[in-house]
Formats: C-alpha cells, sequence, structure tokens
C-alpha cells in the first residue's frame, strides 16, 4: 500500500494558508444535500459537528452517554495551549511548534503540528466568543499557566475544570445547531462498524443502546471523533466507557492504525489502593507547576512525610534536570518516578508513590499575599493561611478529589502520587486532511494518530481536538465533498449495508450464545494487567513476546468463557462492555506487535535495550523515524508500512531538560 | 490512610424498563473495602449478581471523576447520597457503618422517567440547553479574546453557575421536581458575560418556556436543590433567573 500523507508543498510556515486558498469548496446549495456522520461529542466531534453544520451540512451525531456533553472531554482539567504570546515572555507560533515536536520526540510531522501551532490562537478567540469563562487576572484579561515540557506561560484555563468549560462551548455549539435542525442527535447511541461501498465510506451501523435496535445510516462522509484507547489498560485516567471500538471497526475495514503503541503514562495520578479499584484519578499536570516532587533520601523510609526533614528529602526531578526542574515533560516525569520507586524509595502503604507537595508554595503564595495587603507582620501561621487560600482558587477541586479519594487533606500532608495511563498518541492513521486511508472516513482528536508524536505535551490534547474541529475539518471536507455532490442521497438498501448490518448482529448474538463462566471485566481486568506489566512505562523484547502469546490465550477463553447476561433487545451495559473488550483483545496485541518492532526508545515509548548511560531514551533516527501504519489483514495479522517523517526545518537531537 | 473491611445491606429499586413496575430487592454487600468508592461496591456487587446468574443493577457512569454528571443514585433518601458537593462516584464507603442498610433510588420525576433500574432519561436537559443555552456565533466569527475585557468578579460567579454538571440532582431533590437550578445555571453564566447580552431576554424566556412543555414543576424556593447539588450551584441564581424573566417579558 502506497501511503501519501498529502502534505502540501511549499514552505512550512506558508502550507495551510495556501491550502486553505486552493482547496475546493462546495457551495452553498448543494452543501445542503451533503450529509455527514459524526461520531462522538467530545471537544473534536462537537466542534466539528457544530461547524459543519454551521456551513450548511445535515449532520448526524453520535454518542454512547445518554447526552453529548457527557463525553470524555469533559474531565480534561488543567487546560489548553495557545501561541497567544499575551505574557509577552517569548512564545510564537513557531515556538509552540518547536515545543510540540520536540516534547513529542521527534516523531511528529513538522507539517501537521505548524498548522495547529497556527490555529491555536483562533481557538481562545472562538471560546471566549462562546461565554466560555476562562480565569481572568484583576484587569479583566486573560489568565495563564505554565506547563510540563515548555519554559513560556501559554496555557489558558478555567481552574481544574477547562475540558468540562470548553465541551461544554462546543456542545452549547451543537445544541444551537440541533435547534435549527441542522443537527440530529443519536445519543445513547453505539457505532458498531462502517459501512463501504466502492471503497468509500458511506455509513455506520449503529445499536440503539436502550432498545438494542440494530439501524444503518447513510453519509455522504463519516468522522469518528470517538476518543483514545487507555482503557486496554483497565485502569486508566479515562472515563469507564472510553474504547477503541469504533476505531477498531474502520481498521478491520482496511483504515491504517498509526503508532498503536506510543501510550501516555502520566506522572501525576492517586496510587492504586486495592483490587477493587476501578479507574485512576489525575491529579493535574498543572499542579507541578506549584508543588514539589521528593521521595526520602533513605530507602524504605517509613515515617511521615511531615517527621522528615528537609535535607533528607530528594526532590530527585530537580535534581536531575535543573533547567525544567518539576516541568520535565510526561514521559520523563514518569519514568523518573519509577526508577525511585523501584529502587526502593517509594512512599505510602504500596511503597509505589512519590510525594507531590505543596507546602513550600503555600509559604510563597502566602508571602506574596501579606505584601499585597499590607500584613507585613503577619505570622508564619497567618501566612500559610492566606498561601492555602491562593491555592484553593487555583486548584480548590482537584484537592478536594484528592481528599475525598484518599481521606487524607492534602493542605496538611503532602499527596501521594503515581504515573497511569492517560492518554493514547497513537490512532487511527490520517493524512494532512485528517483522512484514513478510506476515501470519505476522517478521524479527529485523540481518534487520530496526528499532532503528537511519541509523548504529548500537557494542554495539547484539548488544543488539537478543537483545531481539527473548528478550524481544520471545516476545510478539508469540503476538498473531498467537492467531487460528492452528484452523488444522492445514501440509500442504506444497498448490499454492503445489509451485510455489514448481519455481521454486527451475528456478533452479538455470539456473545449472548456464550453463556460462559466469567463476567466481562473478568478479562479486561486480566488483559490490563498483561498491557500494563509488558507494554507499559518500560517494555523489553522478551515481555512484548510473552504478552503476545499471554493475550491470543486470553482471547481464546474469552470467546468460550465470557458471560454475558441479560437480553440483547434491552438496555444491557454488560453487552456494551462485552463488545467493547473483545476489540480491546485485538487491539492489544497489535500494541505489542507495535513496540516490539519498534526496537529504539523514544517518548513513552521506553524499549529497555535502548537507553543512554543514565537512563534517557535513546532514539534511532537513522531507522525509525516513520510512522508505523499497520494494514489489517485478517485473522489477527498485519502488515506494517512506514511514512517517512521529513524534518525541513527542525533538526532532530537527543531531547536535553537538564 | 486508615481502613477496614465492612458488610452491608442494599435495598435497590430493580425495574426492567420504562413499562414495567419496579420493585425494592435487596442485596448483602459483603467485604466492602472503605476505600472503595459507591460505585466501586456496586461493581462488586454487580460481579456477584453475573456470577450467580443473575441480571446486574443498570446505572448510569462515565468519568467517576464527579464531572461528567452521568452518575445519579438517591442513596438514604438523597440525590447523591450524605456527603455535601459530592456526586455518587465521589462517595465512598467510608461514609457508612458496618452493617447499615443503604437505600438506592433513581431519580423521580415525571420528566425523568426510569429506562433500567437506576437508570433515566435526561434528555429534556438537553432540550432546554437547545432552547436557548448557547450564544450564536459561528466559527470563525470571533475577535482576539482579549479585546473583551471582563471584570474578575463576574467572570468568576459566571464561572460558578458554569460548574453545573446537568446531574438533575435538584430535580430529584425537589419536591416539586423543578429543573429552576439547572436552567437558572445555564441562564445565569450568559446573563453574567457581555457575550451573553444580545440574546439576553430571549434566551432566558425560551429556556423558561420549555422547561415548563417538559413537565418540570415550579419552584417554591425550599432550597433542596441547592443543598444536594454536588456542585453546589447557588440559589441565587434562581434569584437571578426570575429577575431577568420579569426584565425580558416587560421589554416584550
Ligand atoms: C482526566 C483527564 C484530564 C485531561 N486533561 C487534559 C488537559 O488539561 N489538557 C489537555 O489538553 N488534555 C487533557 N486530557 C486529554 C483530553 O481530555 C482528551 O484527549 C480529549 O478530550 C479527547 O477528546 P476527543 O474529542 O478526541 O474524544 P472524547 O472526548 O473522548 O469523546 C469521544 C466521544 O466518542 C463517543 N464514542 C466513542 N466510541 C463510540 C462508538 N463506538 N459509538 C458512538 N460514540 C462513540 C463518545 O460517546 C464521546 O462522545 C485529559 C484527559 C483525561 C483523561
Ligand atoms: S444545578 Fe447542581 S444538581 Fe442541578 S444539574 Fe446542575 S450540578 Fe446537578
Ligand atoms: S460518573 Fe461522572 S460524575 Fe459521576
Amino acid at each position: 500500500m502506497a501511503i501519501n500523507n498529502r502534505i502540501p508543498a511549499g514552505e512550512l510556515a506558508q502550507k495551510w494558508s495556501t491550502y486553505k486558498s486552493t482547496c475546493k469548496l462546495v457551495n452553498p446549495a448543494n452543501k445542503r444535500s451533503i450529509d455527514i456522520i459524526v461520531v462522538g461529542t467530545g471537544l473534536a466531534g462537537a466542534s466539528a459537528a457544530a461547524s459543519l453544520a454551521e456551513l450548511g451540512y445535515n449532520v448526524k451525531t453520535f454518542c454512547f452517554q445518554d447526552s453529548a456533553r457527557r463525553a470524555h472531554s469533559i474531565a480534561a482539567q488543567g487546560g489548553i495551549n495557545a501561541a497567544k504570546n499575551y505574557q509577552n515572555d517569548g512564545d510564537s507560533v513557531f515556538r509552540l511548534f518547536y515545543d510540540t515536536i520536540k516534547g513529542g520526540d521527534y516523531r511528529a510531522r513538522e507539517a501537521n503540528v505548524h498548522r495547529l501551532a497556527e490555529v491555536s490562537g483562533n481557538i481562545i478567540d472562538q471560546c471566549v466568543a462562546q461565554g466560555v469563562p476562562f480565569a481572568r487576572e484583576y484587569g479583566g484579561l486573560l489568565s495563564n499557566r505554565s506547563f510540563g515540557g515548555t519554559q513560556v506561560q501559554r496555557t489558558f484555563y478555567a481552574a481544574g475544570q477547562t475540558g468540562q468549560q470548553l465541551l461544554l462551548g462546543a456542545y452549547s455549539a451543537q445544541m444551537r445547531q440541533v435547534s435549527l435542525g441542522k443537527i440530529v442527535e443519536h445519543n445513547r447511541h453505539e457505532m458498531l462498524d462502517v459501512v463501504t461501498i466502492d471503497g468509500k465510506a458511506r455509513g455506520i451501523i449503529a445499536r440503539n443502546l436502550v432498545t438494542g435496535e440494530i439501524e444503518r445510516h447513510g453519509a455522504h462522509a463519516v468522522l469518528l471523533c470517538t476518543g483514545g484507547y487507555g482503557n486496554v489498560f483497565f485502569l486508566s485516567t479515562n472515563a469507564m466507557g472510553s474504547n477503541v471500538t469504533a476505531a477498531w471497526k474502520a481498521h478491520k475495514k482496511g483504515a491504517m492504525f498509526g503508532n498503536p503503541c506510543f501510550t501516555q503514562i502520566h506522572p501525576t495520578c492517586i496510587p492504586v489502593s486495592g483490587d477493587h479499584q476501578s479507574k485512576l484519578t489525575l491529579m493535574s499536570e498543572s499542579l507541578r507547576n506549584d508543588g514539589r516532587i521528593w521521595v526520602p533520601k533513605k530507602q524504605g523510609d517509613n515515617r511521615k512525610a511531615t517527621e522528615i526533614p528537609e535535607e533528607e528529602r530528594d526532590y530527585y526531578l530537580e535534581r536531575r534536570y535543573p533547567a525544567f526542574g518539576n516541568l520535565v515533560p510526561r514521559d520523563v516525569a514518569s519514568r523518573a518516578a519509577k526508577e525511585r520507586c523501584d529502587a526502593g524509595y517509594g512512599v505510602g502503604n504500596s511503597k509505589m508513590a512519590v510525594y507531590l507537595d505543596y507546602a513550600a508554595a503555600f509559604e510563597r503564595y502566602g508571602k506574596t499575599e501579606a505584601i499585597k495587603t499590607g500584613k507585613t507582620n503577619a505570622s508564619k501561621e497567618e501566612i500559610l493561611k492566606m498561601g492555602k487560600a491562593v491555592v484553593k482558587e487555583k486548584y480548590g477541586n482537584l484537592f478536594e478529589m484528592y481528599a475525598k479519594i484518599t481521606g487524607e487533606d492534602p493542605y496538611e500532608v503532602p499527596m501521594r502520587i503515581y504515573p497511569a495511563v492517560h492518554y493514547t498518541m497513537g490512532g487511527l492513521w490520517v493524512d494532512y486532511e485528517l483522512m484514513t486511508n478510506v476515501p470519505g472516513l476522517y478521524a479527529l482528536g485523540e481518534a487520530n494518530f496526528s499532532d503528537h508524536g511519541a509523548n504529548r505535551l500537557g494542554a495539547s490534547a484539548l488544543m488539537q481536538g478543537l483545531a481539527d474541529g473548528y478550524f481544520v475539518i471545516p476545510y478539508t471536507i469540503g476538498n473531498y465533498l467537492a467531487d460528492e455532490i452528484s452523488t444522492p442521497k445514501i440509500n442504506t438498501n444497498q448490499a454492503a449495508f445489509e451485510e455489514a448490518e448481519k455481521a454486527v448482529k451475528d456478533r452479538i448474538n455470539h456473545f449472548m450464545n456464550v453463556k460462559g463462566t466469567k463476567s466481562v471485566d473478568y478479562f479486561h481486568k486480566k488483559l490490563g494487567l498483561i498491557m500494563w506489566n509488558e507494554c507499559g512505562m518500560a517494555r523489553n523484547e522478551k515481555g512484548l513476546k510473552q504478552a503476545i502469546a499471554d493475550i491470543r490465550a486470553l482471547r481464546e477463553e474469552f470467546w468460550k468463557d465470557v458471560r454475558v447476561p441479560g437480553t440483547m433487545d434491552s438496555l444491557n451495559p454488560e453487552l456494551d462492555k462485552a463488545g467493547r473488550v473483545a476489540d480491546f483483545l485485538e487491539l492489544g496485541e497489535l500494541m505489542c506487535l507495535d513496540a516490539l518492532t519498534r526496537e529504539e526508545s523514544c517518548g513513552g515509548h521506553f524499549r529497555e535495550e535502548h537507553q543512554t548511560a543514565d537512563g534517557e531514551a535513546l532514539r534511532h533516527d537513522d531507522k525509525f523515524m516513520y510512522v508505523s501504519c499497520w494494514e489489517n489483514k485478517g485473522n489477527n495479522e498485519w502488515e506494517l508500512h512506514k511514512e517517512d517523517l521529513v524534518y525541513d526545518v527542525i533538526h532532530p537531537s537527543q531531547r536535553n531538560y537538564k | 490512610m486508615e481502613h477496614s473491611n465492612i458488610n452491608l445491606n442494599l435495598k435497590v429499586w430493580r425495574q426492567p424498563n420504562s413499562n414495567a413496575a419496579g420493585k425494592f430487592e435487596t442485596y448483602k454487600a459483603e467485604n466492602i473495602s472503605t476505600e472503595m468508592s459507591f460505585l466501586e461496591m456496586f461493581d462488586v456487587v454487580n460481579e456477584k449478581l453475573i456470577n450467580n446468574g443473575e441480571d446486574p443493577i443498570a446505572f448510569d457512569h462515565d468519568c467517576r471523576e464527579g464531572i461528567c454528571g452521568s452518575c445519579s443514585m438517591h442513596i438514604n433518601g438523597r440525590a447523591h447520597g450524605p456527603w455535601d458537593g459530592t456526586t455518587t462516584c465521589q462517595l465512598h464507603m467510608r461514609a457508612f457503618k458496618d452493617g447499615e442498610t443503604i437505600t438506592v433510588e433513581p431519580w423521580r420525576a415525571a420528566a425523568f422517567p426510569v429506562l433500567k433500574d437506576l437508570t433515566v432519561d435526561r434528555s429534556a436537559f438537553d432540550r432546554i440547553q437547545q432552547a436557548g443555552g448557547y450564544i450564536s456565533v459561528n466559527t470563525g466569527n470571533a475577535q482576539d479574546g482579549n479585546s473583551l475585557p471582563i471584570n474578575k468578579e463576574m467572570a468568576d460567579a459566571s464561572f460558578d453557575a458554569a460548574m453545573c454538571i446537568g446531574c438533575g440532582a435538584c430535580v430529584a431533590a425537589c419536591k416539586n421536581s423543578s429543573a429552576m437550578l439547572f436552567t437558572s445555571a445555564k441562564v445565569s453564566q450568559y446573563a453574567l458575560l457581555p457575550q451573553g447580552e444580545p440574546e439576553r431576554k430571549t434566551r432566558v424566556l425560551n429556556m423558561v418556556a420549555q422547561m415548563d412543555k417538559e413537565g418540570f414543576g415550579a419552584c417554591t424556593n425550599t432550597g433542596a436543590c441547592e443543598a444536594e447539588c454536588p456542585k453546589q450551584i447557588s440559589i441565587s441564581n434562581i434569584a437571578r433567573l426570575n429577575r431577568e424573566y420579569l426584565n425580558a417579558q416587560m421589554s416584550l
């Protein structure tokens, strides 16, 4: 299969503007007779659906939650990047582009990332216009904070609920189009297949999750905005329903999967507390702005954190990376935490945790407040109290969440944190136009592989999702649909729809009829453990080979012994889960295969065989400067194609955060 | 954190679908770690039901972080259970005592029909939002974000209202099943911002009209909504909605 990424010719900084002024357009009258399906209503899906409906297309949206507003994007906490340079600290489109490429350890496309940086500012403008209540300074202007992997303040935020506010903004635009009749919603629906006719995507098969009915929906183009697949690890910071099914069905219908093994393990999450654990909770990266990470200098130190004197604490990130300190990128911070815990310096009951300490920040903010309010002879307690109030305004909801989950008060004792699966950089392979290699089938947001290379920087997923939906797809889809204006409404009585529907029904019947002995969760947890142990923060050849064998065996057992209670024609969450886990059981194998063939370390992909003398990721640019594009050959066999990454502007080097 | 294991009795509402009658069933939840969340306790109960060949209890949930607004259990007579300012998914078993009986019901409101067990249909909220919960600005129309300075206090107050997660606890808590707290939070978010000004009047009139059409009850200012709202949305938003509504009506 030849790979064409359709990156426009010309100078990097001109590519997108040239593209926009030369791509094909669809005139308003024709848009009215073109149908578009948008699966997913997170930031990518809601922004795309609203923008395309505003342009005049007929849009149908799908999501499995009861309301579009509950898509997983709602949970994003810390913020969204934009190269506005409002802080006058040297930011620019180029710097955001550069930081993102470097943060991704030189495994992303220059052209895509530059476009992302170019439109980042428009996103903020659009959201403000929609009434998104971003944090502001006393002068009434927008406030910024810093995030990992950068040295400027370019992150816009709304307390610790940035994703919620951005999503509700996009959702409001979507609801407006629903009221105007340009969007028809299908909530509590799960897409279970893509329908292709003559090689082009022409619709989907979906299940109504309340009635169990299997439905056919036709359209001139299909957009998958279905989020990431971190839940293949069972435990992750993702919402319980996040899954790979939509992307996986597309993959099985011919769409290539890009860089499946590129997974982000986030350094600051609340540690696992027991076998009952159903998910892990993120403590936003923004907390690393003000918090200091440390472990005791002594191995197996059982004293309480507050009893360990300053000189017996190892602020290991500040020690190892003086230039970036606690703000190194996520992959670096996660590995450093694992290294300390594996070496016996971990804290808490499980010893698989490190401290995130706010004591210094309370004092620093308290002193500033004392000066601001003229209380020059405030006592130490008063200063701490004022400092805590400042921290509460910035991160109050996160501190509260920590207290509810752990039963400890983070204003009094340092938080315990440990890395957890958080985001997947891999996803459906797309070209510059966000189209998969199946014509008319697009992937946006976390569901595609595009802009983050081997490691995503904080506050850039929200940026990418909204860039894709608000500012990229409205142009690029026209370039395809301009040639589809004479295609009549898609008739869903065609054989392709019938076959796809039958396959979906057969599979559901199969699940119901196994009548085995073990619950879906039993298999999901087992798969998660295999993935975490062998395809998690550190990977090696032997482990990956073992994992592939184990996953195959588990998959076989699943199909023989899973128990799905209830019926297929009613609300049945266990049946929904069964379908998702069946797909995870295939994806897991591909992730291990991808990790096995990428014999280098880069970003979040750390192969133990490939590291520098001081334990940093060792890339092999001569051999692995490519995107792995996996083609599904059926029967859990794949063929690897390579899209070479060409760096015209940036010279890849060993990342250095020291 | 110190933790222990406890045993509980559950009285849970079971109802196969919207048309069928429902009833309470009792279950034992054994060996529950006090570190579990309330929903993790339900996971344990469901796992056991599945292993025994019974139908597990259906309930809505997704983020399990208190932000998506999916979870919606009425626990011991209180929306989202005993902890103030906490969603069902963030409630932890530390809140209960060994041997306790816990009664769990779905939201009860005519406008929120039960779909199955503890799962209800809250699409009425989406329709209220569709009636006017937006600012009419197409993608690409925006001016520079900092060209419109907004007083920080107003922006913060708008954000406080915008924190509503659309869970519906306010409706479940209200003896009249009124949706005023939810609707007023959306109206307030926009009423407090200059961007909301052009559509200020039509917005409040249309959203209130839709709310009435959905069959939510009238607000009699008892304040149960504010007390049980997991995001502690202030009842002062209702007063603001009423002012906005009067103003809009007078100028018609
Ligand atoms: C806890 C947390 C905090 C985060 N904080 C930040 C942050 O501060 N900054 C940042 O930049 N990023 C952050 N991220 C990452 C970011 O939130 C996500 O990457 C991003 O929101 C994904 O958006 P999306 O639109 O691609 O997908 P999602 O928001 O995941 O939406 C997926 C949609 O697809 C639908 N769907 C999926 N499968 C199907 C199917 N088969 N049929 C029908 N519908 C389907 C779902 O219903 C949903 O509507 C965070 C992530 C997490 C987990
Ligand atoms: S106002 Fe409170 S209780 Fe009502 S929907 Fe919003 S968050 Fe839930
Ligand atoms: S599950 Fe999302 S708020 Fe409870």
